[in-house]
């Protein structure tokens, strides 16, 4: 084992947990941390207090790929320095700052591999902020590790593949799934056949859901463009239209979300080189296929260096582990790499069949109104997004900010800023590559004023 | 396709400097060509603190803040919207004795100077601004200064330049300047080249080398001082705080941010960026949480930092060049450009039309340096006492 070898791992999901074993089973010992208590990531998220619930209940047909994962961390856990509920909050030259409750410090690390993961992509529309409206990953998290429901009649909305998979999952549970609401015609979904030669599991287990959603008599709809959520002080019902005729539900309770969107900004505060992801509709760190960065030392893997899911990111970051290995002058095994690789081509491949399966609502941004806020945390509306565009000619996104606050408060842009490209884009007549991203910022996410400072660690 | 623009003035660098200029100049009847190499106000200008302070400036520049002070409540009539401006007050907060008696002495020095300073005993203190927690000895009110939004401020200049007619030229930096028999010809951005009967360079932290190309180096260099900012919190900072000595400057802004200054961060890579260094930030964030009892528990949601030009003597450089006729030169803030941008700007316009300004601005010629090198020290003593920057 090599002293000077000191990675760190940011994320203990598939991604972050198959890096950290395949630098374990090579005699290294890296730093894990993640901010969650404990480990999994956002598919194979563990409960907050134990309960009757088998891993058959939780994960579903991922049963055993999520016991065989907890298993692998379980197992190597006494091999590396894993750190939970810590948060990385900035990074800068090869060290980064983390908070565990009112402590920071500093981490040196000699090798970084960023398993971030991703977070919804939300779009807004009139009532998105109202109390009941969650995220398709949060309505998921409620359920897995708290055992609750968002609603005691719920309606799922939007697009991606987790919308079929988190409406099964509460009927699953027992809760009432009002109807789900897919915001792309039902012709797209004939998309997936083509998939089904790539990878029929996947496609049969979407089906799977879509069928027994709808056995069960839940409605589903396509071609969904969603009007309003009703309510004045929480949700009371949804509103859409579909085929020209407006249609509206009473439920207590919406979860929706758009696909994904990659969680990057600590590979552009270690000052990774972005690229323009068309098919994520987003930026993301360049990365060769091992997952290697513009900036040496620095590897990304999982969901966070572009939407895959969860099986690439279980490969993704096992190959990310052999570069560092490899790339630190340590034997590797060139046939698993091969394997690898070949697997996360093939993956890759059907990412594009799921994307036009679900594809992004492009009606969506001149649908929406004025009115409507855009960014939740300044309290921005989409037309004074407009007007800036209109009045001050802005057509670069951070200077929308600069001008407007869009992405200025507690998220930094998390969760506003896919939605305020897109309406920046279309109301500069430019394609949403073109208004360019937000710049990263520390702290990644908010952190105490009064945090204690520690002195340097490793 | 290359194009020539014939101008009477040209202006490198569309900072708060350089825009109100632009709009002075333009008001005056000038024709005006204003350039920066990014968005206008988008560096020191547009990401600043936001403290329009004259208390603490060293007797020197108080004329000229003094002009600055009669702009601000003005915005709303000069570029169409207040910038959030509020005549909050300055409080410089003094932590030992000694402080406190270095604030006695400026406010004996800038008596006469029109600030109005008001001298606060730690009792009297505690009972006008309960919120401040500590050991505060004493503290020094100028009630009549207050602080802005950077980023509304220094924009809507640039904008308002453009309506008055100035020609504003973004994401064209300016790559060569030199004086021939016509006036002066400037290459800018892939394809533009100007022609000027005078040439201002308010190029901010930039502005060295177009000073170097005409024989007069200076002791300019970049400083980054690094912001924090809390989450919306409940009103309660009703004044500009700042500190004697330094280490904290702190405002609240109508949401219910507060901004929390007092460390410098460190360059990027790409040199026009900067960023907060982690331990200073913390450093921020635990000064202001042990000050203000009302952030103990507060978060903090984003940090930020900007490039700006200091000299060596912490005034800046505003004149007539000593070796080139109708050039001249305003950058080098030094940390406190904010408030007397608007009033530099009427300034530099006064130098174009009249070759004088109403303002007395000897202090900030451009070869003291030149002076003090040879050993006279002529008009510009540094100040004895620690002087802050950057808020
Ligand atoms: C809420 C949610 C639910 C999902 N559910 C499913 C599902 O049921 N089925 C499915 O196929 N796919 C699901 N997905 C997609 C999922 O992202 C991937 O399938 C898979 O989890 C990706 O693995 P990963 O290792 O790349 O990232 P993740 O599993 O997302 O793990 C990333 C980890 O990094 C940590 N982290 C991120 N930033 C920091 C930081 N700055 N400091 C400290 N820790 C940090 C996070 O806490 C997280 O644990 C879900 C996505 C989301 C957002
Ligand atoms: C973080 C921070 C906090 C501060 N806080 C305060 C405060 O609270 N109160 C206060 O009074 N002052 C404060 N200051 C100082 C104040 O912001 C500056 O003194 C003032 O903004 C300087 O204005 P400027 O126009 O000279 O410079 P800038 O705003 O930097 O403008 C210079 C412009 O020149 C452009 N430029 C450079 N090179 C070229 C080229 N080759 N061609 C074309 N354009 C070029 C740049 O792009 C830039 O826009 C602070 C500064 C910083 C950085």
């Amino acid at each position: 084992m090599s002293d000077a070898i000191r990675p760190l791992i940011v994320g203990a999901g598939p991604a972050g947990i198959r890096a950290a074993q395949t630098l374990v089973n090579a005699g290294i010992r890296p730093v894990v941390i993640d901010e969650a208590p404990s480990s999994g990531g956002q598919i194979y998220r563990q409960r907050l207090v134990p309960d009757e619930r088998s891993a058959k209940d939780l994960y579903g047909s991922e049963a055993a790929k999520a016991i065989a994962l907890h298993g692998t961390f379980a197992r190597i856990c006494d091999r590396i320095d894993y750190l939970p509920e810590t948060l990385v909050w900035n990074l800068r030259d090869k060290a980064v700052d983390v908070v565990t409750g009112q402590r920071t410090r500093r981490i040196a690390f000699s090798h970084l591999i960023l398993a971030t993961g991703a977070t919804d992509r939300v779009l807004p529309f009139p009532g998105w902020t109202l109390p009941g409206v969650f995220t398709l990953g949060g309505s998921q998290i409620a359920l897995k590790s708290q055992g609750c429901a968002i609603g005691e009649k719920v309606v799922f909305l939007g697009s991606g593949p987790l919308l079929y998979l988190v409406a099964w999952q509460y009927m699953k549970a027992g809760a009432d799934v009002a109807a789900v609401l897919d915001t792309a015609p039902f012709s797209a979904k004939f998309h997936l056949l083509r998939g089904l030669f790539a990878q029929p599991s996947v496609v049969l287990r979407g089906f799977r859901f879509a069928a027994e959603l709808m056995a069960r008599g839940v409605a589903v709809h396509f071609g969904v463009q969603p009007v309003r959520i009703d309510g004045t002080t929480r949700v009371e019902g949804i509103s859409w239209r579909e085929r020209g005729k407006e249609h509206r539900l009473a439920c207590d309770a919406v979860g929706y979300g758009f696909s994904l969107r990659s969680e990057t900004q600590l590979a552009d505060l270690a000052g990774c080189r972005n690229i323009f992801d068309a098919r994520d509709r987003a930026w993301r760190p360049e990365r060769d296929s091992a997952g290697r960065t513009s900036v040496s030392g620095v590897y990304i893997a999982g969901d966070g260096a572009g939407i895959a899911g969860a099986d690439a990111a279980e490969l993704a970051g096992e190959r990310a582990g052999l570069a560092l290995l490899d790339d630190a002058g340590l034997p590797v095994d060139h046939a698993r790499i091969g394997v690898l690789e070949r697997k996360l081509a093939s993956i890759q491949k059907f990412r594009n069949v799921l994307e036009s399966a679900f594809p992004f609502p492009e009606s969506w941004v001149t649908s929406i109104a004025d009115d409507v806020t855009l960014c939740r945390c300044e309290e921005i509306a989409v037309g004074d997004a407009r007007a800036a565009v209109r009045d001050q000619g802005v057509s670069e996104l951070n200077r929308l900010k600069a001008l407007t606050r869009v992405g200025m408060g507690r998220c930094q842009g998390r969760m506003c800023a896919s939605a305020a490209v897109e309406v920046l884009a279309s109301a500069c007549g430019r394609s949403p590559d073109a208004v360019g991203r937000l710049r990263a910022q520390p702290p990644i996410k908010p952190i105490p004023l009064a945090v204690a400072a520690e002195g340097e660690a490793a | 396709m290359s194009r020539t623009l014939h101008k009477d003035v040209a202006i490198i660098g569309g900072g708060l400097v350089g825009s109100s200029a632009a709009l002075a100049l333009r008001r005056m009847g000038f024709s005006v060509v204003l350039l920066d190499k990014g968005f206008c106000g988008a560096q020191a200008s547009g990401v600043n603190y936001g403290g329009v302070r004259r208390q603490g400036r060293p007797p020197e520049q108080i004329a000229l803040s003094q002009r600055a002070h009669a702009i601000w409540p003005r915005l709303m009539d000069l570029i169409g919207v207040d910038g959030e401006f509020v005549r909050s007050g300055h409080l410089k907060l003094a932590r030992t004795e000694a402080e406190m008696a270095s604030l006695e002495a400026y406010a004996a020095r800038v008596a006469d100077l029109g600030l109005d300073l008001e001298l606060i005993g730690g009792i009297q203190l505690r009972e006008h601004f309960p919120w401040i927690a500590g050991d505060v000895t004493g503290a020094s009110l100028c009630a009549g200064d207050g602080h802005a939004n950077p980023r509304l401020v220094s924009a809507a200049f640039a904008h308002a330049a453009r309506h008055a007619g100035v020609d504003v030229l973004e994401h064209t930096p300016v790559s060569h300047v030199e004086k021939a028999l016509d006036g002066f010809h400037l290459s800018a951005g892939s394809s533009t080249e100007i022609k000027a009967r005078f040439v201002i360079n308010s190029a901010g932290a930039w502005a060295g080398p177009f000073a170097e190309a005409f024989g007069e180096p200076v002791p300019l260099h970049a400083i980054y001082p690094s912001m924090i900012v809390t989450e919306p919190l409940n009103v309660f900072m009703n004044v500009n705080i700042g500190a004697e000595g330094g280490g904290i400057y702190a405002r609240q802004v109508e949401r219910g941010n507060c901004i929390v200054g007092g460390m410098r961060g460190e360059p990027l890579a790409e040199p026009d960026f900067s960023r907060p260094t982690g331990s200073g930030a913390v450093t921020i964030m635990n000064r202001a949480a042990a000050l203000f009892p009302a952030l103990r528990h507060a978060y903090a949601i984003r940090f930020w930092s900007g490039t700006e030009g200091e000299m060596a003597d912490r005034n800046p450089v505003i004149g007539f060049s000593r070796t080139t006729p109708n050039l001249i030169h305003a950058f080098g803030f030094s940390g406190a450009g904010f408030q007397i941008a608007p009033g530099v700007g009427e300034v530099l316009a006064e130098l174009v039309r009249d070759g004088e300004s109403r303002t007395p601005i000897q202090a900030f010629a451009i070869d003291r340096f030149a002076r003090t090198t040879q050993g006279s020290r002529a008009d510009s003593e540094p100040e004895p006492q620690k002087r802050e920057t950057a808020q």
